[in-house]
Parts: C-alpha cells; sequence; structure tokens
C-alpha cells in the first residue's frame, strides 16, 4: 500500500505546530497503525530526521497509551479498538492519512501527537478510590454477596482504559464519560457506597477545575470509546452527583 | 561473598508468623522521618507504594509511563491464585504451595513460596473491599476458574482483563495516598542508576523523559519493582517500553542477578505475521479451560493448509492430532505452559505447523461451543440435535466468557475465531529470573529491595499461570511492608539523605556521560536495528530449546553486536528534549548485555528445567522418553550472578535449594 | 446545595429541566392553536382564559418567561465555554461519524428558534401588552373574540409563514435531540430509554409539523378563493 500521511508535527508544548505531509510506501494491511508509523520513524531516522513522537507501550488495546487523531476521529474509523489495535487493511491504497494529536484545553501537546493526560490522574487523586487501607485485614471476600449483574455492571465501567478518546471525540471536550466510570464502578458496588457522596462531588469539582467542557449528550464519547463505556455510566453519574448535591 | 537467604527457622507453616512477630518496627512518629523509593508502578511497585505511604512512610513513585496506570502488569488477561477454597474441590494453603513448586520445577525457595501461598487468601479480600470487580456467580459469590498445571479451580478472574482490574486498584489505593500528599509521584521518569551510600542504597538518578533533565532522588531504601526481560528477545509480549535497565543498573552496582536463563515461552500467542511486527499479543491461558490443541496429522494436510488450499475445518476428525492430549492424557490442554510450548515447537519444527511461516497450531473452539451449545439447549428445553442452533447457542456461551479475548484476536488476524480455530505459538511472556533477593526481598546490596517480576524469588524455573498477579501482590501489600518495616527501624535517627554528596555526583556524571556518547555517537544504524538483532539471536539460540554450541556462540554473537552498538548506533535528536530514541538507546545497551549473561546461564545449567530446556539433557528412554531431564544432583541451586566488567566475567554464586517440605520428583503430567 | 449551578452537571441539569418545561409549555400551545383549526369559538375562550387569567398571567407566565431566557442564556454561555474547552482546533474533524448532526448543532438551531422568538414576541406578545397595559383594556371589558382574527391575520402573507416553516423545522431538529437527551442528563437512561427515545422522537417530530399545519392551513384558508 502506498499511503499520504499528514501529521501534526511539535516541537515541543511552547512551540507552534504544523502539519507535515509524508508519502509512505510498502504498508501491509496485517501492520498495525502503530507498525505503520514505525516503518515511517524509521525512514525518518534513516533520513537523519526526528521521528514522529507518540504515546504507546503495551500495543495490545489496554493500557490506554495510544492516543491518536486518525482522519477525524479518536483512534481512527475502527471501532472498538485502540490506535494500537488499528490494523492497516482498514484502509486503502492511495489514501489520505491525517493524524493528529488528541486535542483539549485539558491535554496540553508535549510534542509531536503526544499529549499530558495528567488531568485524568488528578481527577483520580481526589476521589477514585475506596478508602480502606491495604492491611488485608478486611472481611473475607464472599462476606458480601453482589448481585451479578451489579458486578457485571461495575465490570463494564470498571474496562475504562484512560486514553482520553471520549475527551478527544467530543465537540466540547468533556470527560464526563471517563469520570462516570469510575464514579459508577464504586456507586454500584456495595464496597463504594459508604463514600459515594464525597467522591462524586470531588471527582466532578476536579473534572471542572481541570478546564473539560461540558456533556451536551451527544453520544460521540460512548461511539469512540475503545472499551465501549456505556453513556449509563454518564446517566448514572448525573443522579449520584445530584443527590449528592442534595445531602451536602 | 557467601548468599544468605534470611530463612526463619522453624516449622514451615510458621516461618512468616514467627518471622512478623520477630521483628523490629519503626513507630508510626518515626516512620514520618523516613523516605522510600519504590521504582515501577505495576502490581508489585504500585502496591508497595500504596501500602507504605499508608503506615505513614514518605514515597516517592516513579513509573516511565505517562500515568501509573499503564503499567504492563495492565495486560494480564486470566486471572490471580489464591487458595480460598471457594469451590470446596480440596484446594489448600499447601497445595498451592505445592503445585507452585512443582510446577516451578523444584528450583524455588520453599519458605518464599510458602508465604506467597499463605497471603494468596488476603489478597482476595484486600482487592474486593477496594471495589475490584471479580467475576461473580449468580449466587453473588466469587467466581472460578482453571489454569495449567493444577488440578483445582483457584483463578479469580475479571473476564480477561484480571491484570487491568487489579492493577487499577493498586493505582486507586496510590492514589488516595498521592491526593494525601504521602506519594509524590513522578511520572514520564526512567530510573538510570542507583546511588550507593557507605555500601547501603540511598538514591536514584533519574532522567525526566519530557525534558531530559537528569534528576537525584535520595532516600533511606529503595525498592525496585520494574518488572521482567522479556524484551531482550524484541519480540514478546511485554510492553514496548519493559526494560530491564533498572535492574540492571543495581546489578552492576552489585545487586547479583539470579537465574537470567528461565524464561517463560507462553504456549498461546497470536503468531508473527511478518517482519514488521512490533510485538506480541497473548491470548490467556483460560482459553486452554475449553480451546483444543491440534495440528493436522498427515503432513500433507499441513502443507496444503500453508499453501492456502485446505481450510482447517474441513480436515476430519480422525485426521486432527490433539497431540497435548495423546501426550498428557492426565493434564491434556491444560499441562504447564512450558510443556505446552515445547510440544508445539516440537509439532512445527516436525514440520505440522499451519500458518504462512508454518509456526502455529490450532486452537479449537469448536467442540466446546457444541457442548455448551447442547447444554444450554437442554436447559432452555430446545432441540439440542439442532446443529445450527446448538452451534449459536454456544457461541454465546464462549462470547461471554471469551468475547473481549475473541475480538481482539479478530480485530489483529482478520479472522473469525468463532468460526475457525484460531492459530497461536509459543511467544516470550515472563521472566522468572531477575534480582536475587533473600527472605525480606532484599537484594544482595543493603537497603535495595527488588519485587514482583523482578526479582527472582517464588517461580523457580517456570511459573504456573495466573501467579504472577498473585506474586506482584503479596509482595507488595502483605510482604515488603513488614520486611522494609525491619530494615528501615535502624534508620529513625538517619535523618534526610543529601544529594550534594560524591556518591550522587558520581553516579550522575556516569549517567550523563552514557548519555553524551549516545547522543553524539553519529552511527549509521538506528537502536531497532540492534533490537531486533539482538532477539533474533536470543530466540534462536536461547529460546525454547537450547544447545551448549548454540550458547556459545551466542555469547560472543552479543559481544560482537554489543561493539558494533556502540561504534554504529545513531541517536537523533538530542538530549534535553523528549527523545525516544534515546531512552530505547539507553534500554538496549543494557539488553545487550543482560543477553550474553543470559546465554552464560543458559550454558552454566546443563540441565532442563522448567522454561530452561537443554537439548543433552532429556530422558533416554522408559514413559517419559523425551521429556526434560532434570538434575538434581547437581543442579538444585540458584545461579546468582555478580557483576564483574563484562558479563562473561560475572562470578557465579550458588544458593543451594533445600527440599525439607516436599519430595523431589520428576514432573509428570502425563 | 449552593454552587450548583456553577458545576458542569448542575447546569446540564438545569438546560435539561428548562428544556422539558418548555416541551410542555410548547404542547399546551400547540393544542390551543390547534384548536384554531377545529373551532374559532373555543380557540376564542380559551385564549381569552389564558390571557386574563392571573394565575396565568402573574404565576406562570413569568415562570415561563424566566424559563425561556435562562435556557438561552444558559445555552449560551455553555457553548462560549464548550469552545474555549478546546482552544486549537482539529484540521480534520469527523463530527457525523460518532454523533448526529442535530446534537452537534444545538447552538444553531436554538439561535434560529431565539430569532423566531423575536419575531413571535413582535407579532403576538408585544400586540398583547399594548392591548392590555398601554391601551387599558381589562379582562372585563376586553374583546374575548379577538383572538382568532387576530391569529389568523397573522398568516396571510407568504413570507411570514415561510418564516414559520422554517423555524418549525429547526425547532424540530432542536427537540429531536434536545427532548430525550433532557432524560439522559437528569439521570434517566435504563431499559425503558429505547421505548422513550421513540417517543421524544415521534413528539419531536409532531409537534413541530402540527404547528406548520396550522400555519399553512390559515394561510390558504384566508386566500381569495
Amino acid at each position: 500500500m502506498k499511503l499520504t500521511l499528514k501529521i501534526w508535527r511539535q516541537k515541543n508544548a511552547q512551540a507552534k505546530g504544523q502539519m507535515v505531509t509524508y508519502p509512505i510506501d510498502g504498508i501491509d494491511g496485517d501492520m498495525s497503525f502503530l507498525e505503520m508509523m514505525d516503518v515511517l520513524n524509521n525512514e525518518l531516522i534513516n533520513k537523519g530526521d526526528d521521528p514522529v513522537v507518540f504515546d504507546h507501550d503495551c500495543r495490545e488495546g489496554i493500557c490506554g497509551s495510544c492516543s491518536m487523531f486518525i482522519n477525524g476521529e479518536a483512534h481512527g474509523p475502527d471501532r472498538l479498538v485502540t490506535t494500537c489495535q488499528l490494523h492497516m487493511r482498514k484502509f486503502k491504497d492511495g489514501d489520505t492519512i491525517t493524524i493528529e494529536p488528541f486535542r483539549a484545553g485539558g491535554f496540553p501537546v508535549i510534542k509531536d501527537l503526544m499529549v499530558d493526560r495528567s488531568a485524568f490522574d488528578r481527577i483520580q487523586h481526589a476521589g477514585g478510590f475506596i478508602s480502606i487501607n491495604t492491611s488485608g485485614n478486611t472481611q473475607d471476600a464472599n462476606a458480601i454477596p453482589i448481585e451479578k449483574a451489579d458486578a457485571d455492571a461495575a465490570f463494564d465501567a470498571a474496562t475504562c482504559i484512560g486514553c482520553g478518546a471520549c475527551v478527544a471525540s467530543c465537540k466540547n471536550s468533556s470527560a464526563m464519560l471517563f469520570v462516570s466510570a469510575k464514579v459508577s464502578q464504586f456507586a454500584l458496588l456495595p464496597q463504594g457506597k459508604v463514600e459515594a457522596t464525597d467522591r462524586v462531588m470531588n471527582m466532578v469539582k476536579q473534572m471542572d477545575e481541570e478546564g473539560f467542557g461540558n456533556c451536551t449528550n451527544t453520544g460521540a464519547c460512548e461511539v469512540e470509546c475503545p472499551k465501549g463505556i456505556s453513556l449509563e455510566n454518564i446517566a448514572r453519574m448525573n443522579r449520584e452527583y445530584m443527590s449528592a448535591s442534595m445531602k451536602g | 561473598m557467601a548468599l544468605d537467604s534470611k530463612i526463619p527457622s522453624g516449622p514451615l507453616a510458621d516461618k512468616w508468623t514467627q518471622y512478623k512477630n520477630d521483628i523490629n518496627l519503626v513507630n508510626p512518629a518515626n516512620k514520618r522521618l523516613i523516605d522510600v523509593i519504590v521504582v515501577g508502578t505495576g502490581l508489585a511497585g504500585g502496591s508497595a507504594a500504596a501500602t507504605l505511604a499508608e503506615l505513614g512512610y514518605n514515597v516517592k513513585a516513579f513509573c516511565f509511563q505517562d500515568s501509573p496506570r499503564r503499567a504492563h502488569s495492565i495486560a494480564a488477561q486470566g486471572g490471580i491464585n489464591a487458595a480460598k477454597n471457594y469451590q470446596g474441590d480440596g484446594d489448600s494453603t499447601y497445595r498451592l504451595f505445592y503445585d507452585t513448586v512443582k510446577g516451578g520445577d523444584y528450583r524455588s525457595r520453599e519458605a518464599n513460596v510458602y508465604r506467597l501461598a499463605e497471603v494468596s487468601a488476603n489478597i482476595i479480600d484486600q482487592c474486593v473491599a477496594q471495589g475490584v470487580p471479580f467475576a461473580r456467580d449468580y449466587g453473588g459469590l466469587l467466581d472460578n476458574r482453571s489454569f495449567g498445571g493444577v488440578l483445582v479451580s483457584r483463578t479469580f478472574y475479571a473476564k480477561g482483563q484480571t491484570g487491568q482490574q487489579l492493577l487499577l486498584g493498586a493505582y486507586s489505593a496510590m492514589n488516595r495516598q498521592i491526593g494525601r500528599g504521602k506519594i509524590k509521584m513522578y511520572n514520564r521518569h526512567e530510573m538510570l542508576d542507583v546511588v550507593k551510600v557507605d555500601g547501603k542504597a540511598r538514591g536514584i538518578i533519574t532522567r525526566n523523559l519530557v525534558t531530559g533533565e537528569i534528576e537525584r532522588h535520595s532516600a533511606h531504601a529503595v525498592v525496585l519493582g520494574t518488572g521482567g526481560y522479556g524484551n531482550v528477545f524484541y519480540l514478546s509480549t511485554n510492553a514496548m517500553g519493559s526494560n530491564v535497565t533498572a535492574a540492571w543498573k543495581a546489578h552492576k552496582r552489585g545487586a547479583h542477578f539470579a537465574n537470567p536463563c528461565y524464561t517463560q515461552i507462553h504456549p498461546t500467542c497470536i503468531p508473527v505475521s511478518g517482519d514488521h511486527q512490533s510485538k506480541l499479543t497473548l491470548m490467556s491461558e483460560s482459553l486452554r479451560n475449553d480451546g483444543r490443541i491440534w495440528v493436522p496429522k498427515k503432513k500433507e494436510d499441513a502443507e496444503a493448509i500453508r499453501a492456502g488450499k485446505l481450510k482447517p475445518t474441513e480436515i476430519a476428525e480422525e485426521n486432527r492430532d490433539y497431540y497435548l492430549e495423546r501426550r498428557y492424557p492426565a493434564f491434556g490442554n491444560l499441562v504447564p505452559r512450558d510443556v505446552a510450548s515445547r510440544a508445539a515447537k516440537e509439532r512445527c519444527d516436525a514440520g505440522f505447523g499451519v500458518n504462512k511461516t508454518g509456526e502455529a497450531v490450532y486452537l479449537d473452539f469448536a467442540s466446546a461451543i457444541e457442548r455448551y451449545g447442547k447444554e444450554q439447549a437442554y436447559v432452555t428445553h430446545q432441540d439440542a440435535n439442532n446443529a445450527a442452533l446448538v452451534k449459536k447457542l454456544g457461541q454465546e456461551i464462549v462470547k461471554t466468557k471469551y468475547g473481549n479475548l475473541f475480538q481482539m484476536y479478530e480485530k489483529i488476524v482478520d479472522q473469525n475465531p468463532y468460526e475457525t480455530p484460531m492459530m497461536i505459538y509459543p511467544a516470550v511472556h515472563y521472566t522468572m529470573g531477575g534480582l536475587w533477593v533473600d527472605y525480606n526481598l532484599q537484594t544482595s546490596v543493603e537497603g535495595l529491595y527488588a519485587i514482583g517480576e523482578a526479582n527472582f524469588s517464588d517461580h523457580g524455573a517456570n511459573r504456573l499461570g495466573a501467579s504472577a498477579l498473585m506474586q506482584g501482590l503479596a509482595d507488595g501489600y502483605f510482604v515488603l511492608p513488614y520486611t522494609i518495616g525491619d530494615y528501615l527501624s535502624q534508620d529513625i535517627r538517619t535523618g534526610p539523605i543529601a544529594t550534594d554528596t560524591k556518591e550522587f555526583e558520581e553516579a550522575e556524571k556516569n549517567v550523563r556521560s552514557q548519555i553524551d556518547a549516545l547522543v553524539n555517537n553519529n552511527g549509521t544504524k538506528a537502536v531497532d536495528y540492534f533490537h531486533k538483532k539482538l532477539g533474533k539471536i536470543m530466540w534462536n539460540k536461547c529460546g525454547m530449546s537450547r544447545n551448549a554450541k548454540d550458547l556459545e556462540s551466542a555469547i560472543n554473537e552479543i559481544s560482537d553486536l554489543r561493539d558494533e552498538f556502540y561504534k554504529e548506533v545513531r541517536v537523533p535528536g538530542g538530549e534535553d528534549e523528549y527523545n525516544e530514541e534515546l531512552a530505547k538507546a539507553l534500554r538496549v545497551a543494557d539488553f545487550l548485555e543482560l543477553g550474553e549473561l543470559f546465554a552464560k546461564d543458559a550454558l552454566t545449567r546443563n540441565e532442563s528445567c522448567g522454561g530452561h530446556f537443554r537439548e543433552e539433557s532429556v530422558e533416554e528412554d522408559g514413559p517419559q522418553k523425551g521429556e526434560a531431564k532434570r538434575d538434581d544432583k547437581n543442579f538444585t541451586f540458584v545461579s546468582a550472578w555478580e557483576y564483574k566488567g563484562a558479563p562473561k566475567d560475572a562470578v557465579l554464586h550458588k544458593e543451594e535449594l533445600t527440599y525439607e517440605n516436599i519430595e523431589l520428583k520428576q514432573r509428570s503430567y502425563k | 446545595m449552593s454552587g450548583l449551578l456553577k458545576s458542569s452537571i448542575g447546569r446540564k441539569v438545569a438546560m435539561a429541566l428548562s428544556g422539558l418545561f418548555l416541551v410542555v409549555f410548547l404542547t399546551q400551545h400547540f393544542v390551543i392553536n390547534l384548536l384554531s383549526v377545529f373551532s374559532e369559538e373555543t380557540h376564542n375562550t380559551v385564549s381569552h382564559f389564558m390571557g386574563t387569567n392571573p394565575l396565568v398571567q402573574f404565576g406562570l407566565q413569568p415562570v415561563l418567561i424566566f424559563g425561556v431566557f435562562f435556557h438561552f442564556i444558559m445555552g449560551i454561555k455553555l457553548e462560549l465555554q464548550n469552545r474555549k474547552s478546546r482552544p486549537v482546533k482539529y484540521v480534520s474533524y469527523n463530527g457525523g461519524a460518532n454523533a448526529t448532526w442535530m446534537s452537534r448543532n444545538m447552538i444553531y438551531t436554538g439561535l434560529v428558534v431565539l430569532a423566531f422568538l423575536g419575531l413571535h414576541f413582535y407579532d403576538f406578545f408585544i400586540p398583547e401588552l399594548i392591548h392590555k397595559y398601554a391601551e387599558n383594556h381589562t379582562a372585563e371589558v376586553g374583546d374575548a373574540t379577538r383572538y382568532y382574527a387576530e391569529t389568523i391575520h397573522k398568516f396571510e402573507q407568504p413570507w411570514r409563514v415561510g418564516i414559520y416553516v422554517v423555524s418549525f423545522v429547526l425547532l424540530m431538529l432542536h427537540l429531536l435531540h434536545g427532548f430525550q437527551s433532557s432524560f439522559q442528563s437528569v439521570g434517566f437512561n435504563n431499559k425503558y430509554s429505547k421505548a422513550l427515545k421513540g417517543f421524544t422522537t415521534a413528539w419531536a417530530i409532531i409537534i413541530p409539523l402540527g404547528f406548520i399545519f396550522i400555519a399553512v392551513y390559515h394561510h390558504f384558508n384566508q386566500l381569495p378563493h
């Protein structure tokens, strides 16, 4: 396959970036998108140019590092995949592919396609946990039975990989899907209910302070989420937040 | 220097309790005066950082990823073992201990393994309490599945994402402490050296990967939870960034490196598809609960499949060779990983491989789909003889069990595994070897600890499935917090460790000069060129099957490659910016040294045990003919290598392994 | 409770509630308008009641006006804030791949409706105020039968009907997303959501179409035959 890549290049956080065009040849359909980028980078290095910087690590769709905005969509045109699991067979010979970093005020660019998603960490610091000590001296794991449906729903919410595709896809750069996934996971489990009020208030407060936009229910996040996190979680967080506000 | 494993005396089952009763404690007010550095934020590092902070120590945690949540523990799929015996199938602490020692081919330390089995149950309690959503049955209680090498169901799981859920649990415990200011988190930082003051580890040198800044960090103790070194093979199931650098730098500062040749080659990974391959993807061992592994019985069928003229579904049942069920009737498809991997290699080497490259076997779910489908048809009072219906029902059940793995397979291979068997092949997955540690998890450098995959301690020569998660969390949550306290109790009057000393200066200078040399090398070849080349040598000569001749040549080839690397490597960009090539070059430089020690260790161990298979050491006849042959008389020891400059000069120290509670036997899964 | 309207979720819920309130208002408005098609007399009676009943005039009407202004001002404020949350725009943004046109353009459909409301106030509400207060027609002495004629009179000019039709099409688009989205905002997303979506979609299409029908009906009915 022969392709034309248009890639955002930006030297560092302060520099002004621009789109740069690179032709590339010899791409195989079995390559992952990142392996295609490896080919490009190898060419650049051999030419003495700086390779394109992008976040990546596990390359099996679970660490949540990779974060490319491909042809106008987070993680590209395929569904339920991260960029690393997107394969080149989804493209045709001669295609032009636009590659940009995830963009949001809350995700400043560090270099090229790499962004700083530490805002997500800070939201988790604000309340993404259950306050128990790790002594191991808790009650037996089977002491509280949990309805399978709740356990499964909590798991589904917990599969969020924190990649930020929700923010990147949202026309408002809203982080509601990410935050609601964590709030939901704990709200659905008896262990998490104890501090549910503080958790949702604190996490939403931090989310707002990080400068993410407001949710307008376009549903783009759910469609682009590589783990298929459902909008139900956002509805649940809205409920949790409203009832917490009444209490508070 | 003699190795002292510091195993407490007394009966096996009482050692850990007795130990905890005897150690020195640090009072809460004094803990506030003590700093601990934790490098790595996977299951081991993350849980250790959280627990130490909770106890009151000032923790500085480091990871090279952009967030602690992305450490590679996140990719573990199948599950975590614990001797809970919720299934009432005869499990116990002793049995988990026994299975682990046997699975490790009698090359692990009894006392460590027993302690691991003992605390395993606490892990599950702990994780449930912190909101880890394990799979449950309809009664609301926790569900279990089986893993290889055992006869009970003791594996707890969260679909195919158990590692993710456990890591997020540890991450949430960390978040709580970061929010309280008890953990200071350093993301996108790579540790490049250990600093020793008066023989004790007192700090590290790091590089901020974003700005390139070289930083000094001091503490009263340093903990490495930096994972394994599988990426020495270039292609592995490890993350792209997984590296040996932290452990190797520690080794260079005096920490012995134990059993580097013990590598786990996981039998069920997606096969290599071409030269562009950057990493390999695991298909969880849990699939072997239901999948059956086979190759064609006839060579001509295998050839036709490779040529694309025949489909696997067209091969009749009697022309399939379910070789694991044939060779190991007692354990069948659930033999331990090393055994399953070698068996796959044996078939493929004999010409029965099934993909383009001839290096793949089938993992087939057709009979599981039929079995589940029939059961479901009975339960729902439908026609169990309607093949189409049974298939549909069966596929639905299989989907609920392994849906995410099947989806992953389909995205990568572009074939539907519900309809056609998966193709799998062994790939490097885990390294049992690592930094030598004593019972306290302390390396041979005082104050320097290694936990999780970074140490060598619990899995012997082969790790059982679902035990890595168990060990990581056991070390971090429940073992290290005690043992390190005993050590730190002598530091309550030490006060803060200064970083403006000659030791820090020397270490920083070392790091800087290495970076300067690489950046200004102006060679002609990219880092990946060397890494791939190293990987090929390792895979071909130190892989699933090893012999003296190949290992000797590997040692020379790696040494030559290392020389070439320093002459020819090209690192574009500068040192004061985000420079991935530079980070890679620093890691590959260490792999190039480790690889040689690896081969040397494999050469020294002239026996077959666990993941280490020496062609010179196989059973010649009897029922076990062709199976690996262990040599207990000469090799019942841990190889701990002391750094002496070039890897070939490393000095071997032997820690003799004594088995007081388990009789050494041939490991038979027949 | 304090600071609720400063939080993103509080604002979102407020948007939803004010929107739902306007939906209710629109429904009753539609019913009264529809009466004009069937019975001049009933239309007049109901209109007179709504225009003169003190509870409606001094209870509901201020609430309505507040609701309208709140919905618009908050909507515009949120839009501005949302735009700020992505300071550097994408070169290529394929919004159509994952969200409907309606959901992405609420601000535009909303602004058109706002402009229409201006015209609507000019046409009806301001004349009503003048009639009632400047000219001092009290409820008792006022003409209780003037409403029908005044209403259909407005639909004489084709350009006005044209504007009316276009505005209601945009209102339809606004409602297609807005109505069902309000339920999500207030936290209603469960097994009934699919059915609810069917209902809100039907409502969002039928009500504006009904308004259009009434306008077009009166327009053609009063053309010289």
